[in-house]
């Protein structure tokens, strides 16, 4: 192995920016001639507007324009669009009611837009907003998923009668009904996959600049996945054409899902660009982001499993209700259909499964990807239940699991659900994570913290799931409106520095540096002389970004099949330059050889003869060494592994302490694992955060989010996590020459089930059999105090 | 009224004309050009936006301008001297203390301040005093471990 090449924790390249104040976010950018946007937001959950009286804001002289729904909807193409359509089980379409990006007559959430004030600096927009006068008409509203489901609740769109969105199935259901008649055992659950707000570090931002004497259009942004942005805003919303809209997304300070989205402030700012002839900044507040970034997760599920004597599992049935919020947000139908119930297998060789999901409007801000995706949900809910049905069927969790496993010589393994598991051994990283977790010495740590006057509980979980999204014909025809390949474009330079072009779009992955050890590794370039440019549609091909942790899986191998051309071509020229065939011409370690001899030349001589081709085989080889590549998956990849989380629980005051965690996981082949390590550390501290403090909270009476700031939306701090112990084990997969399989959203997958599994471990003695999620303080000493009773 | 605000950024005298209300990180980012200084929320939780006024931490999202005048102030681009990485800025790169880089600013000036009253913490002390800077990438681990890398360097 190359110190810098494939399986190297190379330090990264892009650090030195971020640790030296040199980063540079969009709300870093400022244009010449710049104003500031700031929203009117709507403080009701559910409201007509009558009136909008702009007149107090407007005449101030550091007030430009206030800008309202009719001035957009006269001057635009449509409305914010939504990127995957799911059916009822009837075959009909979904509801999908259109999302105008400032409201024209009612508003839906509490942070639906309504007008945009726009001045000469932030502070004066922010004060003219207060000036802004909206007359609205209070509707009643309703926020959880319980009351939007009731006879007679308030209606939020004409098109989905009883707030519907689609009502969805997946599986056989007749066969599962047939494990269940057959089953001698049962262990069912009900369980809420509370709600979550992402809160990536940086807020969302957008800066809108449209050029009058070129007419095109700029939009800087803070997003996952600029081409995305620039196809649906401008085909969908504003009718430019692409040609004419640059999206530049730099860097971005954090994503998790929540920056893919095309969002309503983004279209505002470039459309009131050409408006106003100035470019147009707008930078959220964090308590914007709060009541305007899409949310995520917000299930409520009913499941049963069906057993034999053996504890082996014959079926699966699960009713889910999923909260959509007040719009359909970019992709939010995908995530509690095909990102959710296709996972319900799980690592089980389960033979029927069946899932039904009835998707719900409320009088919330949309709900949509975020870390997981569908999958945490999935992942929270079967591990849960196996832990159920382990104590009903008297097996250990670790016992009932092995019994259940997909075989190590089951591969490829079809679910019921749909998907097709490549590879995997589900032993072999349960029993690295109790290897590592010192799983048998727990009885001893137990008593030490009953010393103490705590209890410790332990509890674990396997997961699995899909990455890479995905051939695009398979997405199509399961309701993807786009394709999920990725491209890649390798651009040698003539000095033989090497540009890499690539759709995927690093917010803290690294690509920089992991995609640069593709490129040394291929070609021996020195890692130093390797750029990676992502982010802007001005100068890479058309990509579709980074979620899913795609980025290797789809994006690498864009790269490496952009790096196969250039290799090739390199031989023919190298066979030019050395007077060899082509046949004989070995590449190694950046150097071109005619095998078995001394005679070679370097890469970089080479990249100057392509560029310089003055001895080149010119009529039968075009100049130049630049290569671009586009690649479609042939499948999802199917990352897996097992948690194992030991909790302490204080009895008095029902604070649980995550002592120790340990994740063991199969990513495939991995690049740089000082980087993998990074991403399990952070998708774990997301997956405790869900488990234990992170708690989205509306008032059902009133529509209001209460938990809308960092003082009331608790997230992890530092010393609310202990130092993670994690491990893999790697079986390769086995549709990608890189063998790779993606880990960016692993730990947010695994870990709520281990923990919350642990602290229902812990309250055992008291004869708490469920806690719900999270597991705050004070629930926890409530379900002590009515156990206790 | 707008006033006359000076002091010393980073070792250079520096002054704008801010409002009374202006506050300290929207005059070190607008007005003076400096953007490593980050502002990540507006309740002063999430410390994207710590730099030292006089020696001290402080969250410069919750300090006036005006507040400032006649400082010695320091951010994130003063913390390498003659393009040499400051020990905390390497170890950060060096144990992958950062992933999307947001907070990273904060971070490191909270914990050179830490350092400064305490030059060898515990891995216990470390996370308590970093409570009031959030990062929503790391876990964290790295972080720590970065911080106590170079408490080590810098006492020798």
């Amino acid at each position: 192995m190359s110190e810098n090449g494939i399986g190297a924790a190379v330090r990264r390249k892009e650090d030195h920016r971020f640790i030296t104040g040199g980063g540079r976010y969009t709300d870093d950018i400022n244009r010449p001639n710049q104003v500031y946007a700031y929203v009117v937001r709507s403080p009701l959950a559910h409201a007509r507007i009558t009136g909008i009286d702009a007149s107090e804001a407007l005449s101030r002289d550091d007030v430009i324009a206030v800008l309202t729904g009719a001035d957009m909807a006269a001057e635009v193409v449509g409305g914010l669009p939504c990127g995957w359509g799911v059916c009822n089980k009837d075959g009909s379409p979904m509801a999908e009611p259109a999302h105008p990006p400032l409201a024209t007559d009612t508003v839906r959430y509490v942070g639906d837009q309504v007008a945009v004030v726009i001045a000469t600096s932030r502070a004066a927009a922010r004060d003219a907003a207060e000036l802004v006068d909206v007359d609205y008409d209070e509707l009643p509203a309703v926020t959880d998923l319980a009351s939007a489901g009731a006879d007679g609740a308030p209606q939020i769109w004409e098109e989905a009668p009883a707030n519907v969105c689609f009502d969805w199935e997946i599986g056989d259901s007749a066969a599962v009904d047939e494990a269940f008649s057959k089953a001698t055992q049962t262990a069912s659950l009900d369980v809420v996959n509370n709600r979550l707000i992402p809160n990536a570090m940086e807020p969302r931002a957008a800066i809108g600049d449209y050029d009058r004497g070129k007419d095109e259009y700029t939009l800087f942004t803070t997003s996952q996945n600029p081409h995305v942005i620039r196809l649906l805003m401008g085909a969908n919303v504003l009718g430019i054409p692409e040609h004419k809209l640059r999206v530049i997304a730099p860097d971005v300070g954090g994503g998790f899902g929540s920056k893919i989205f095309h969002y309503a402030e983004e279209a505002i700012v470039t459309w009131a660009s050409k408006r106003l002839g100035r470019p147009v900044k707008w930078t959220a507040d964090r308590s914007e982001s709060f009541v305007s970034d899409a949310h995520g997760r917000d299930h409520i599920s009913h499941a049963e499993i069906a057993m034999n004597d053996d504890g082996e599992f014959l079926g699966l049935r699960v009713r889910t209700t999923a909260n959509l919020g007040a719009y359909l947000s970019t992709f939010a139908p995908s995530v509690p259909t095909y990102l959710y119930a296709t996972l319900l297998a799980g690592n089980y060789k389960t033979p029927a499964v069946y899932c039904e999901v009835k998707a719900m409007f409320t009088n919330t801000v949309p709900v949509d990807a975020y870390r997981g995706a569908g999958r945490p949900e999935a992942s929270y809910l079967l591990e849960r239940l196996v832990d159920k049905a382990a104590k009903v069927a008297g097996l250990t969790p670790i016992e009932i699991r092995r019994r259940n496993f997909v075989p190590n010589d089951g591969f490829p393994y079809q679910t019921p659900v749909a998907l097709e598991y490549d590879s995997g051994d589900y032993f072999a990283v349960l029993d690295k994570a109790l290897e590592i977790s010192d799983y048998d010495n727990f009885a001893a740590r137990k008593k030490a913290s009953a010393n103490k006057g705590l209890l410790r509980g332990r509890g674990l979980s396997t997961y699995i799931e899909a990455c890479g999204i995905a051939p695009s014909n398979v997405a199509g025809a399961l309701g993807a409106r786009a394709g999920l390949y990725e491209s890649g474009t390798v651009r040698v330079n003539p000095t033989g520095s090497v540009t890499v072009l690539t759709g995927s779009h690093s917010h803290g992955q690294g690509h920089e540096t992991t995609f640069a050890q593709l490129v040394h590794e291929a070609l021996g370039v020195d890692i130093d002389a390797i750029e990676v440019v992502h982010g802007d549609t001005g100068k890479i091909p058309f990509g579709m970004g980074t979620y899913g942790s795609r980025s290797l899986a789809v994006g690498g191998m864009a790269l490496v099949a952009a790096l196969d051309k250039i290799k090739a071509k390199a031989r023919k020229i190298a066979a030019h330059l050395l007077e060899a065939s082509e046949d004989d011409v070995e590449f190694e370690n950046g150097e071109l050889r005619i095998a078995g001899t001394d005679r070679a030349v370097t890469f970089g001589d080479v990249a100057l003869a392509a560029y310089v081709p003055h001895n080149y085989p010119l009529d039968v080889l075009e100049p130049g060494l630049e290569e671009t590549a586009f690649y479609d998956p042939k499948n999802f990849t199917f990352p897996a592994g097992c948690h194992i989380c030991e909790v302490e629980v204080d009895p008095d005051t029902g604070v649980v302490n995550v002592d120790r965690f340990c994740a063991a996981d199969d990513f495939g082949r991995i690049i740089n694992p000082m980087i993998v390590e990074g991403q399990v550390h952070g998708g774990v501290t997301q997956g405790i955060g869900q488990a234990l403090f992170e708690e989205c909270v509306y008032d059902n009476e009133s529509g209001q989010l209460l938990s809308g700031s960092m003082m009331d939306y608790c997230l992890p701090k530092a010393d609310n996590v202990p130092n993670f112990d994690v491990a893999t084990n790697v079986t390769l997969c086995q549709h990608n020459a890189l063998g790779v399989k993606g880990c960016g959203e692993a730990g947010a997958i695994g870990a709520p089930p281990a923990v919350i599994n642990a602290v229902v471990d812990a309250l055992s003695e008291y004869g708490v059999e469920d806690i719900a999620i999270p597991a705050t303080p004070q629930r926890v000493w409530q379900a002590i105090q009515s156990a206790s009773r | 009224m707008p006033s006359t605000v000076s002091f010393t950024l980073n070792g250079e005298p520096v002054s704008a004309e801010v409002s009374s209300r202006t506050l300290l990180v929207d005059m070190i980012r607008e007005q003076l050009g400096r953007t490593g200084t980050h502002v990540g929320c507006d309740t002063s939780q999430c410390g994207a936006c710590v730099i030292h006024v006089d020696g001290v931490s402080v969250k410069s999202c919750t300090m006036l301008a005006l507040q400032a005048d006649g400082a010695d102030v320091v951010t994130i681009e003063g913390v390498a001297r003659n393009g040499e990485l400051h020990p905390m800025q390497a170890a950060f790169r060096e144990h992958h203390g950062l992933q999307c880089g947001f907070c990273t600013p904060g971070m490191i000036m909270s914990a050179l301040d830490l350092l400064q009253t305490n030059p060898d913490p515990s891995e216990g002390e470390v996370r308590e005093w970093l409570e009031g800077n959030l990062c929503r990438c790391t876990g964290y681990q790295n972080i720590v471990k970065a911080v106590l890398s170079a408490a080590a360097t810098m006492r020798g």
